[in-house]
């Protein structure tokens, strides 16, 4: 909610902007304190200003306040550069792209702002600057519900960039909500990329002292120097504590929980390390080693893809045309990749009309298999193409690149087919889901 | 000067738990023995206003260990531990602080916003405390004097600190998120006494809304205290009210103290010591002492530093001049068993010797001039007497401003520096609360009686004389003594388990709280049925306090009632035992039988009635008869002052 008329002309009368000190007259009191920004939920005809104390206090003002402004706001300094390279330590670029990990306060107004340089973050870790030289951009400043195909093309065409100019790690700060889908086209995009490329993020924004931010980053930073293994990776928590961290897999990796530090998870294997607190990493499957070489970036995506999750009732009328307008469909079924009998049709007229229709579950954990039960078959018979225990998100990003990637449905579908970035497995040891485990 | 305290002035913060869920989560508000897990953390300093991180704190974030914080079922989730935003502010919580502020006169703020005010010791599991400021500008009444109210503050309690291990601070994260009023006085007391009484007020208003938790460590203390010449010095955290006068004396004291040293170490024309040590270790090769034996043994070193001009003021006087212990404290801080000054030695297996061959190592020749030293490892002994000497120091500008922790025994130890203005920030999880005048209004319509119209109410409805009346509303039990008295009538029973069995309990570290509402009634119906008698009701209440149904308690301790007749049968076999002496002493001997006569039916029956079985029984041997004495005396005058 903005300011009622009588209140933003009274403010601009007195010329008051936000970190401006006040002297205010309201309802017979007085109060005096630094304007703050308005908040959204707060009253229109409310001000808040930090008073002396520290805290910050709602004013109810009317036609009858008086608003006096006694001092301008102080500048905010700029930030200095990053600290200059030294010999012997491996180059990592930062390329930031917004998120809780990139956000910070401006303690004179209150507000949370994006970074405004990827080098506000480094200088947030100086110690980070002991174990590797860093340089840093922002790419984007966005939150990650926000991303879209097109920033994962520049993400990745920079991240190529970086590599191909000589450094020798890759660390993309990101927000967490739909990191796991980027660290999945990416992966696609990059290929055989032959240096770490390490996703990261943040659960706890870093003005709390209790962020994960610096902690994150400080893993992925000695993962990207000691690891010694190429590939896209996300490095994020490992525990709720901070003695534990895990490099995952970027096409094997979910967020599991709204807001614990360790909702990332890598689902149907192991995680690719574990990071302990001091640095110590012990890898836990097998993985590509750091060579020479150039990085291609493939960035080509058909956007024309789309993900549905399955639902008891699902009803194809209402989904005809969303499919039939597509060139590709994910389905999360139900089970071993199931959907209703009244589906089965559909993705038959799907698949004749030259659309890739790719079943996985909602199950997440497990294999699917549509052999075992009639529906199953049926779908089978229909078209559906089966990727094992790939994550349906996995599969969204995938299929949008294999489309744009191959010349035909049917080398879409082989694609989808073949593990080309690891995204599929084998074998699946057992490991508890979220919760349940120890 | 009232109290020997001089000009001192005073100002008091109290944290009052309130008894409603957490303040952001649905947890219940109560500790735990069960402490589950240990989840580890740290807490980074995070980026100052101009965006950068401050080195010093950030050094001394790379030195620490790091906590774990154990969780309680039912008492924490994943908002204890930071894993998950928090809810709502609880309503119950808001409303019970904006009563109190009206209860107050304070004027409460228009739209009120919670803070993050950023604590790094790791109380905090997300770094900060979450606070908002309610109201402001009120006021109460003590000893005749109006004391201002500065603010009103509703926050959020932090976690209980369990152990130290292996340098990692253990936390429980029940106590974490409980909701407290923080309500802090201008700095307007000026006596002990005052304080008292302030504290007591506040306590008691607090009480009257109902809505706060009892019981010790539901309601803490601190203390500013200055003295002209002196500093502010804030006492954190005291429990018990009744020590808050020892507390000010006691500082005031100290303060007058570090007055005197300063213009003695003037006088002298003393310049500040110098950081220099010295390694002493060959000196005390032989030393008795067992602290330097087992260090020298461990590998450890025995340092030295010169205080020039320092002599007599770190123990001296007649033990006036305590500047030593203030040197200790500062030390103890870097994790040593303590230090030595020249003022204290020889003692403690450290010889003459010693100290000559050390002084002369140091090159000391003034008749003013000491040493400090300290015997550890040698990093741990730099670190503790550079701050021995850096305190040492201080002491020529007098009293240094320092938050310090209150001790059993009244005095206080040297906790850390007083902190800077808080850094406080908004915290954008929350939303704001908007505080209409409706509703305030509807507030101030229904505010609780205050505690001088219950006082009344208990003289003139219950028959209560003012003492007791100040005292059970004082406790905040009121409302259980009505109640009790409304059901049975025994007005001047239940006053006398208010105002003697429930403060005795305490004394004995009995929780009175411990004795539930229903308990209570229970104890009360078994007593109007006769069960046992009046003076039975102490013993019982104190076994139902610790655990046992009033039956059990009865039984444990023997006092069902007897019948009149059954009575009257023990007294007759005392009073035919003795039938000489009454013979001799006829209706006399009533006073020394009842010894023997209560002895035998202590609890079982009321004293007066054995009084009156014992006069009859006596008549009737000395041949007179008063069948009519048989029946019971009327129940005691309401306001008789009974002692039970």
């Amino acid at each position: 909610m903005s300011y009622a008329q009588f209140l933003s002309s009274k403010l601009e009368a007195a010329g008051a902007v936000e970190g401006c000190t006040l002297s205010v007259e309201a309802s017979g009191r007085s109060y005096r304190g630094i304007l703050m920004p308005h908040h959204e939920s707060s009253g229109e005809d409310v001000i808040i200003l930090k008073v002396k104390s520290g805290y910050n206090v709602g004013i109810r003002l009317d036609e009858s306040s008086t608003v006096k402004a006694e001092s301008r706001p102080a500048e905010r300094r700029a930030r200095e550069g990053l600290p200059g390279p030294r010999p012997g330590l491996k180059s990592i670029a930062l390329i930031g792209t917004g998120g809780t990990i990139a956000s910070y306060v401006d303690y004179r107004t209150g507000a949370v702002h994006p970074a405004l340089s990827t080098a506000d973050m480094v200088n947030a870790v100086p110690e980070i600057g002991e174990i590797a030289n860093l340089k840093a951009k922002v790419l984007f400043s966005i939150f990650s519900e926000n991303m879209t195909v097109s920033h994962w093309q520049k993400l990745a065409q920079a991240i190529s960039d970086e590599l191909n100019a000589g450094v020798d790690a890759v660390i993309v700060p990101h927000g967490t909500d739909t990191m796991g889908y980027t660290a999945a086209a990416i992966s696609f995009m990059l290929g055989d990329v032959p240096k770490p490329v390490v996703f990261v993020g943040a659960q706890r924004s870093s003005d709390r002292p209790s962020s994960d931010a610096s902690s994150n980053l400080m893993a992925a930073a000695r993962f990207c120097v000691s690891g010694g293994r190429a590939g896209v990776f996300v490095v994020m928590h490992d525990t709720e504590g901070d003695d534990s961290f895990a490099a995952h897999l970027g096409t094997r990796v979910r967020k599991m929980h709204t807001s614990r530090r360790d909702a990332f998870e890598s689902i149907n294997c192991l995680p690719a390390a574990h990071i302990g607190r001091n640095g110590g990493i012990e890898f836990k499957i097998e993985c590509r080693p750091v060579s020479e070489g150039r990085t291609a970036a493939r960035t080509a995506m058909c956007t024309e893809v789309v993900l549905l999750q399955f639902y008891p009732g699902m009803d194809p009328a209402l989904f005809r045309d969303v499919v039939m307008k597509s060139k590709g469909v994910v389905i999360a079924g139900s089970g071993l990749g199931h959907v209703n009998e009244n589906m089965v049709p559909l993705i038959r007229e799907a698949n004749d009309a030259g659309i890739v229709v790719v079943v996985t579950s909602q199950c997440l954990y497990g294999r699917t298999n549509l052999n075992v039960y009639d529906t199953g078959r049926d779908m089978l018979a229909a078209g559906a193409v089966t990727v094992l225990d790939m994550l349906p998100e996995t599969a969204y990003a995938k299929l949008m690149w294999a489309l744009a990637n191959t010349d035909s449905p049917e080398a879409a579908k082989e694609a989808m087919r073949t593990s080309l970035a690891g995204e599929t497995g084998d074998r699946r040891e057992e490991r508890c889901p979220t919760g349940l485990g120890t | 000067m009232p109290d020997g305290a001089g000009d001192m002035i005073c100002g008091i913060e109290i944290h009052q738990q309130l008894d409603t869920h957490k303040l952001f989560c649905e947890c219940r508000s109560e500790l735990s023995e069960e402490g589950l897990g240990g989840v580890y953390r740290r807490l980074r300093p995070t980026t100052s206003e101009m965006g950068e991180v401050d080195r010093a704190a950030l050094a001394q974030f790379e030195r620490d260990y790091g906590y774990r914080y154990q969780c309680s079922p039912g008492r924490s989730c994943l908002v204890e531990l930071d894993e998950e935003p928090p809810h709502e502010v609880n309503a119950d919580a808001m409303e019970t602080a904006l009563i109190f502020s009206e209860m107050l006169g304070a004027s409460v703020i228009d739209e009120v916003q919670f803070m993050r005010k950023i604590v790094v010791d790791g109380s905090n599991t997300s770094g900060f405390q979450r606070t908002s400021l309610v109201a402001v500008d009120g006021s109460v009444e003590a000893l005749g004097r109006k004391i201002g109210i500065l603010s009103v503050c509703l926050e959020e309690d932090a976690c209980r600190k369990i152990d130290v291990k292996d340098g990692e601070i253990i936390w429980r994260t029940d106590r974490l998120g409980i909701p407290l009023i923080e309500v802090a006085t201008a700095p307007d007391m000026k006596t002990p006494e005052e304080v008292y009484e302030v504290a007591l007020k506040i306590g008691t208003l607090l009480r009257a809304t109902k809505r706060v938790k009892r019981g010790i460590g539901t309601i803490r203390e601190d203390l500013n205290i200055s003295i002209p010449d002196g500093a502010r010095i804030e006492i954190k955290g005291v429990q018990e009210l009744r020590m808050l006068p020892d507390f000010v004396r006691n500082e005031v004291e100290r303060q007058r103290m570090l007055v005197r040293v300063r213009d003695i170490l003037r006088s002298r024309g003393v310049r500040p010591a110098p950081l220099d040590f010295v390694d002493a270790t060959s000196v005390f090769n032989d030393c008795e002492s067992k602290i330097v034996k087992s260090v020298l043994q461990d590998g450890g070193k025995l340092l030295a530093a010169r205080l020039p001009g320092f002599a007599g003021v770190m123990n001296g006087d007649g033990r006036t001049l305590r500047l030593g212990a203030e040197m200790a404290q500062y030390a103890r801080t870097a994790g040593v068993k303590g230090i030595f000054h020249s003022d204290e030695l020889p003692s403690y297996g450290i010889d003459q010797r010693h100290v000559s061959t050390l002084r002369e190592l140091l090159g000391m020749t003034g008749e003013n001039d000491a040493f400090v030293i300290c015997a550890a490892g040698q990093n741990q002994a730099t670190d503790a007497l550079a701050l021995a000497v850096k305190r040492a120091n201080m002491a020529l500008d007098g009293v240094p401003e320092e938050t310090r922790d209150p001790l059993p025994d009244g005095t206080t130890r040297y906790s850390r520096p007083l902190p800077g203005a808080a850094r406080m920030y908004p915290e954008t999880d929350i939303p704001p609360t908007p505080i209409t005048r409706e509703r305030l209004k509807g507030i101030r319509a229904n505010l609780p009686e205050m505690p001088e119209a219950l006082q009344k109410k208990l003289v003139e409805e219950y028959g209560l004389n003012e003492q007791q009346a100040q005292q059970i509303v004082r406790q905040g039990r009121e409302d259980m003594f009505m109640s009790i008295s409304d059901e049975f009538g025994m007005s001047s029973v239940a006053a006398a388990v208010f105002q003697n069995v429930f403060p005795e309990l305490e004394r004995e570290g009995v929780d009175p709280d411990s004795v539930a509402y229903d308990e209570l009634y229970a104890v009360f119906a078994a007593l109007r049925d006769g069960k046992f008698a009046k003076e039975a009701v102490p013993a019982v209440i104190r076994e139902v306090a610790s655990g046992f149904s009033v039956d059990a308690a009865m039984e444990k301790l023997g006092v069902s009632a007897v019948g009149d007749d059954e009575a009257a049968e023990i007294i007759a076999g005392i009073v035919k035992d003795r039938e000489g002496f009454v013979r001799s002493k006829g209706m006399a001997s009533v006073g020394p039988l009842m010894g023997p006569v209560m002895g035998a039916l202590r609890g079982k029956i009321d004293g007066q009635k054995a009084n009156a079985l014992l006069s009859a029984e006596i008549e009737k041997l000395l041949g007179r008869t008063l069948p009519e004495l048989r029946v019971p005396l009327p129940a005691p005058a309401l306001n008789g002052g009974l002692r039970i």
